[in-house]
Formats: structure tokens, C-alpha cells, sequence
């Protein structure tokens, strides 16, 4: 059985395609097979964070107007068996596509991959709509800034109003060292404020930067940030992964304010 | 209220959750410019029969109260301050 996600997050810049790029990445490690669809169509970058800019042929809009197979638009990733990507156009704009038409798409897919994850462009408009159209649960991604989370519950509404009722939260960029001194919001503090479930928190890592400038994603790489995205994906996959204890320092503190107030 | 909380002085990070509740409550009221004018309106109208009211002053908005004191569970309400120049007395 197949599943479709929609990776999404309203504001732009919280780490969307890096999380896309991770995630397939690390399914693909266990042994899913996956497409990841851009469908940031004219501002596509999915393409460049795998790695994978110099190899597009033809693209999502393509295979749409029935130019190309499937088959012939995906690219197989260089270094993960099993990943694929369907690229965006980059000269056309959102209006090539319509949400009937990417269902359809999508629908095509699933014959041939365990998950299908969507890329979705930032905003609320027509490439927002499209890419959720087809999708049979979400993934959240938010940074702890109140700009994003706010932009984070705003998503969560158009989802739900959707019929898209499995969202879960991705916490992305959290600066352990900030919110040990409380100046960054802790992930729970995003729940609590968002009262959605969490499936992940990726702590802020120079690495990503590298990762990107290369192309080559960190999921399964065994770095914080790359086991951060494995535990994601297990959790996708349905596995009860417990999370990584970010902040011990807090943790004690939190116990012991949770004994003085149990009294 | 725990005793950590007595000591513990309010951080960014607290004032940044404190500030999203509220800013979200509004949002997710979906309250329109409009509507709320009409509401200010129609309260003012009311009121007008019974005293007189410094228009200048008013203050309507959505905010959020406790709607359950036992889970703290808050949820959205109007909150309006209505400054009185005088009452009026019909007789």
C-alpha cells in the first residue's frame, strides 16, 4: 500500500525541500521505494538539493500535458537505490497545473512506489491547493519563530478544511544552545501553541549548509541531524521511535519543577 | 503553580509563545475587519440608549479567556473597553 505526504509549511525558508530531500532519502535507505514530486513548479529546487540539477530531461509539467511518460520524466537518485525525483518545470508558473490533474498524477504513481512525497511550494495559493490535492496525510515544517508557526497553524486550518486530517509537525532549526537559555521556543512550546502531534525535531547543524552546497542529503549519514531525519522516517513508516533527549540540562530542570508542583 | 514557576523570570521564548496564543486566536476566529466594526457598532447603538459613551476611547477586540478554570482550556472572547462620559437619565 502506497501513501502520499505532502511536505508543507506555509512560510517560506523554514526548510521544506531540505526536509523533503532527507526524508526520501532516508526511506529509500529503508528499502521504500520513493518518488519525491517538486511541485514548486517555476521556482523549483528540489532538484539542486539532491544533487540531481544536471540530469532533468523532461518535467512534472510534461508529464501532465502528456508529453512524456512517468517513466521518462523521473530521475533515479545517484546514490540511493529506490529514490526518484519528478522535477518541477522552471519556466512555467503554477497555473500549468490544476489540482485535478496532479490527483490524477499522483494516482499514476502509486502503482509504482511505496510513498510519494510532495514538495510544496510556500504559500497558501494555487501551488499550495495543487500539491495538496493528491495527498493522503501532511508533514508540517516549522521553525521555532513565531512568524512560522503562525504561518504553521494558518496551513494546519486549510488542511483540515481539506479533509486532510493526519498532519503531523516536523520542529526544524532548533538552536538547542538558545533554547536552553529561553530564548528559543522549545518544540513542545510549538505543540502546545499548535496543539498538533509531533513526528520530529531537527536541531539547527551547520552540516545542512555543507549538505546543500554538495547536494547530498544527511539522512543515515550518522550525524545528529542525519539520525534526527532516520527517526523521522521510522515514525513514518509507523515505528515508535523515541526521541532523542535534546536538552538533558532541561530535562532535569523540568523534572524536578514537575515534582514541586505535583505538591 | 509550581514552585519553579515563582522563581523563574520570563524568558524571550515564553514571551514569544505568550504572544502567539493570542495572535493566533484572532487569526482562527477569522474575525473580518468589517464584522468587528459592525459588532462596535451595533454596541454602541445599544448603549447609547442607556448612557454616553466616549467614542475616542473604545476599545473592541478578540482576546482569549480561560474558558475552564479546572483544565485551563482557553478559548476565544470579546473583549471590549467602553470608557462612560455621563449616564443619561430618562427621568
Amino acid at each position: 500500500m502506497s501513501e502520499v505526504i505532502v511536505v508543507t509549511s506555509g512560510k517560506g525558508g523554514v526548510g521544506k525541500t531540505t526536509t523533503t530531500a532527507n526524508l526520501g532519502t532516508g526511506l529509500a535507505k529503508l528499502d521504500k521505494k520513493v518518488v519525491l514530486v517538486d511541485t514548486d513548479i517555476g521556482l523549483r529546487n528540489l532538484d539542486v538539493v539532491l544533487g540531481l540539477e544536471n540530469r532533468i530531461v523532461y518535467t512534472i509539467v510534461d508529464v501532465i500535458e502528456g508529453a512524456c511518460r512517468p517513466a521518462q520524466a523521473m530521475i533515479k537518485d545517484k546514490k540511493c537505490d529506490g529514490l526518484y525525483l519528478l522535477p518541477a518545470a522552471q519556466t512555467r508558473d503554477k497555473s500549468a497545473v490544476n489540482p485535478d490533474q496532479m490527483r490524477a498524477l499522483v494516482e499514476e504513481l502509486r502503482k509504482d512506489f511505496d510513498y510519494i512525497i510532495l514538495d510544496c511550494p510556500a504559500g497558501i495559493e494555487q501551488g499550495f491547493m495543487n500539491a495538496i490535492a493528491g495527498a493522503d496525510r501532511s508533514l508540517i515544517v516549522t521553525t521555532p519563530e513565531v512568524s512560522a508557526v503562525r504561518d504553521a497553524d494558518r496551513i494546519i486550518g486549510l488542511l483540515e478544511a481539506n479533509n486532510i486530517r493526519d498532519n503531523k509537525l516536523i520542529v526544524n532549526r532548533l538552536n538547542i544552545d538558545m533554547m536552553k537559555h529561553g530564548n528559543m521556543m522549545s518544540a513542545d512550546d510549538v505543540v502546545e501553541v499548535l496543539s498538533i502531534d509531533l513526528i520530529g525535531v531537527v536541531p539547527y547543524d551547520e552540516k545542512i549548509v555543507i549538505a546543500t552546497n554538495t547536494g547530498t542529503p544527511l539522512a543515515g549519514d550518522g550525524t545528529i541531524v542525519g539520525n534526527a531525519y532516520m527517526n523521522i522516517c521510522r515514525r513514518i513508516m509507523g515505528e515508535d521511535v523515541p526521541y532523542e533527549n535534546l536538552d538533558e540540562k532541561k530535562g532535569f530542570f523540568a523534572k524536578l519543577g514537575a515534582l514541586f508542583s505535583a505538591n | 503553580m509550581g514552585l519553579m514557576d515563582f522563581f523563574r523570570k520570563k524568558s524571550t521564548s515564553d514571551i514569544a509563545k505568550d504572544r502567539l496564543k493570542l495572535v493566533l486566536v484572532s487569526d482562527r476566529a477569522s474575525c473580518s475587519p468589517e464584522i468587528m466594526e459592525r459588532i462596535k457598532n451595533d454596541i454602541i447603538a445599544v448603549l447609547q440608549r442607556y448612557v454616553e459613551i466616549d467614542q475616542q476611547g473604545l476599545d473592541i477586540k478578540i482576546t482569549k479567556t480561560e474558558s475552564d478554570a479546572e483544565t485551563g482550556s482557553t478559548g476565544p472572547a470579546l473583549y471590549a473597553n467602553i470608557p462612560i462620559k455621563s449616564m443619561r437619565h430618562s427621568d
